[in-house]
């Protein structure tokens, strides 16, 4: 083979594989992506362990924010005319000194007790080009419902530590996406690439035993058998405080707690 | 300096023509480069490299244009340019092919169509695996080579290359400038990684601010000899005059990067124009001072080389082998 056959051969190369390139990007089915599968599969989980319905405690209270509330900031939504939503970010949501959106559960005491995983799915809603709500609890391998009732795109995209991570489009009036977390992880970071405002926080525990404040800053947390428990209260930016607390049997208990940020 | 060639050597120069159309074809696919990572930059101060969630194709269609709001409009159009990128580098590369007659020039072409195709395949895989901060520094770091690559073919092409008979003054001084060069190449391929392994994620902003203390001792030592002694050669000079003012801009617009996102925008709720703004100017003044850094290496190796005995082994000096 002469030089100049050579080069020519070279030349040819790079268009085939150009060619081989687009055919195989061209080959690729002309619609929506397909969804990855629905759900990650947790580990066959033991038989629940019976809990005694006459002695079982409450636990409620409220979560303040310790300080003065900080400055709410703002969204600026006018990259896409489909998003109409309330232009307030949720990271800091205090009314009165009450802290909403912190999540609050039992993060030690329960020992090895098993809990049976809800069948009824948890919604996750997007609408104003918000996640509604900001904050989510689920139990491990429990469904989450993903709902788009924007008319724009979204795309769905949880950013683990410890369960797989999947980033997924949702057009206007598609059906609604269902995913679970098999592992426990504690706000578990979801945003939205299209609208880089878009972030929620799912929280996966093993118990039932959590709950989410509302504006109010108020929880609450039945059905916990008569114990010693640690109970944890997580915000998105000011971390995570702990209590110790025992209930006894029946008993209804009040527990406050504070969150302040840390100094800078 | 001024000692004329020791061995009475002459650097050996193949015959090549100047040809205006392929010259000007490669300074465009030079300047489409600076496009296609000014268009990556904004993807990432945006914060939209997951916009389109799937690869090669864009939300299922290889060119259809989707609803083009949010971080789409990053994503899918610098998707668009990018491929539109790999086209004129497999025309460049063809047409050196078929038009140049220096060998390492052809080698030099086809060594750009390969990096751009793999620059594609870096694109792809930190979309689909949810970008691992290795892989889209990588991605950043090899664009960067790429632009290197192509502004180089487009200096081998132009007409001053191609005609003019190069004045050549041998180096004494040590270390070399052209070592100097080559060492302004490196330190600032660290900092191109620093630095994206930071925007990416996956280091703290410390490491790339520590040592752009380094990189602007190497840059401006190197400028200042380039300056003070090979001011007479506007090959040279030109290039050195233009390495410190970039760097001189990068540092400010670092500085400015750095307030805009550290600082002030650690707890921001949405990209801001500030941000956007000074870190894509970071990354684009970032990519012309590597460009142009390369460039003063390549002039100086031209114009100021190592004596010919020097770039020998000991062991090969003997003079009567001449």
């Amino acid at each position: 083979m002469n030089k100049k056959t050579g080069w020519a051969t070279t030349a040819v190369s790079m268009l085939a594989f150009c060619a081989l390139l687009a055919l195989a990007a061209c080959s690729k089915k002309e619609e929506a992506p397909a969804s990855s599968p629905t759900a990650e599969q947790p580990a066959a989980s033991a038989p629940a362990t019976p809990i005694d319905p006459a002695t079982v405690a409450t636990i409620s209270g409220t979560v303040k924010f310790d300080g003065p509330a900080p400055k709410v900031s703002k969204i600026d939504m006018s990259q896409d005319p489909g998003c109409k939503g309330a232009n307030e970010a949720e990271t800091y949501v205090v009314t009165g000194g009450d802290l909403a959106n912190v999540f609050v559960y039992v993060k030690d005491g329960l020992g090895s007790r098993t809990f049976d995983t809800p069948k009824d799915p948890v919604v996750l809603d997007q609408q104003g080009c918000k996640y509604h709500p900001h904050v989510l609890g689920v139990m491990a391998g429990q469904t989450v419902q993903i709902k788009n009732d924007d008319p724009t795109t979204h795309n769905i995209h949880p950013t683990p530590k410890d369960n797989r991570e999947w980033n997924e489009s949702q057009p206007p009036s598609s059906p609604a996406i269902e995913k679970n977390f098999a592992r426990e992880e504690i706000m578990l970071p979801v945003k939205c690439n299209q609208h880089p405002w878009m972030k929620m926080y799912v929280n996966v525990v093993k118990s039932p035993f959590f709950a989410v404040t509302g504006k109010d800053g108020k929880y609450e947390i039945k059905g916990l058998p008569p114990g010693d428990y640690t109970l944890a209260f997580v915000h998105e930016k000011l971390g995570e405080q702990d209590q110790k607390v025992t209930v006894a049997a029946k008993e209804t208990k009040t527990v406050d707690q504070s969150l302040k940020p840390a100094a800078e | 300096m001024n000692s004329p060639d020791p061995r009475g050597t002459t650097l050996k120069a193949i015959a090549t023509t100047y040809n205006r159309g392929h010259h000007a074809f490669a300074v465009f696919t030079a300047c489409a480069t600076f496009v296609v990572i000014t268009a990556g930059a904004l993807v990432t101060s945006n914060d939209a490299g997951l916009s389109v969630p799937d690869w090669p194709t864009s939300f299922g269609y290889l060119i259809k244009v989707p609803h083009f709001v949010g971080g789409v409009r990053y994503e899918w159009s610098h998707r668009m340019v990018a491929g539109s990128l790999v086209t004129l580098t497999l025309a460049i590369a063809i047409w050196t092919l078929i038009v140049e007659r220096r060998r390492w020039l052809r080698w030099l072409a086809v060594g750009a169509f390969c990096t751009v195709i793999a620059q594609a395949i870096l694109g792809g895989l930190t979309v689909l695996f949810f970008q691992p901060p290795v892989v889209s520094t990588a991605h950043a770091a090899v664009a960067q080579t790429f632009f290197c690559i192509a502004v180089a073919i487009a200096l081998f092409t132009g007409r001053r290359w191609v005609e003019e008979q190069p004045r050549v003054e041998f180096e004494q001084r040590r270390p070399s400038l052209f070592t100097l060069t080559l060492l302004c190449i490196f330190v600032l391929y660290v900092q191109l990684i620093l630095g994206g392994m930071f925007r990416h994620h996956g280091l703290s902003w410390w490491p790339h601010v520590l040592h752009a203390v380094v990189v602007s001792f190497v840059l401006a030592w190197t400028a200042v000899r380039a300056l003070s002694v090979y001011s007479h050669i506007e090959a040279v000079r030109r290039p050195a005059i233009l390495m410190l003012s970039l760097m001189i801009t990068q540092l400010c617009l670092g500085f400015t990067s750095f307030l805009t996102r550290v600082a002030w925008g650690r707890d921001a709720v949405q990209p801001e124009l500030p941000m956007v703004v000074s870190t894509v100017a970071h990354v684009a003044v970032g990519a012309l001072l590597l460009a142009t850094t390369v460039i003063l290496a390549i002039q100086v190796w031209r114009h100021v080389p190592v004596p010919f005995e020097e770039r020998l082994p000991e062991a090969q000096r003997d003079p009567s082998a001449a």
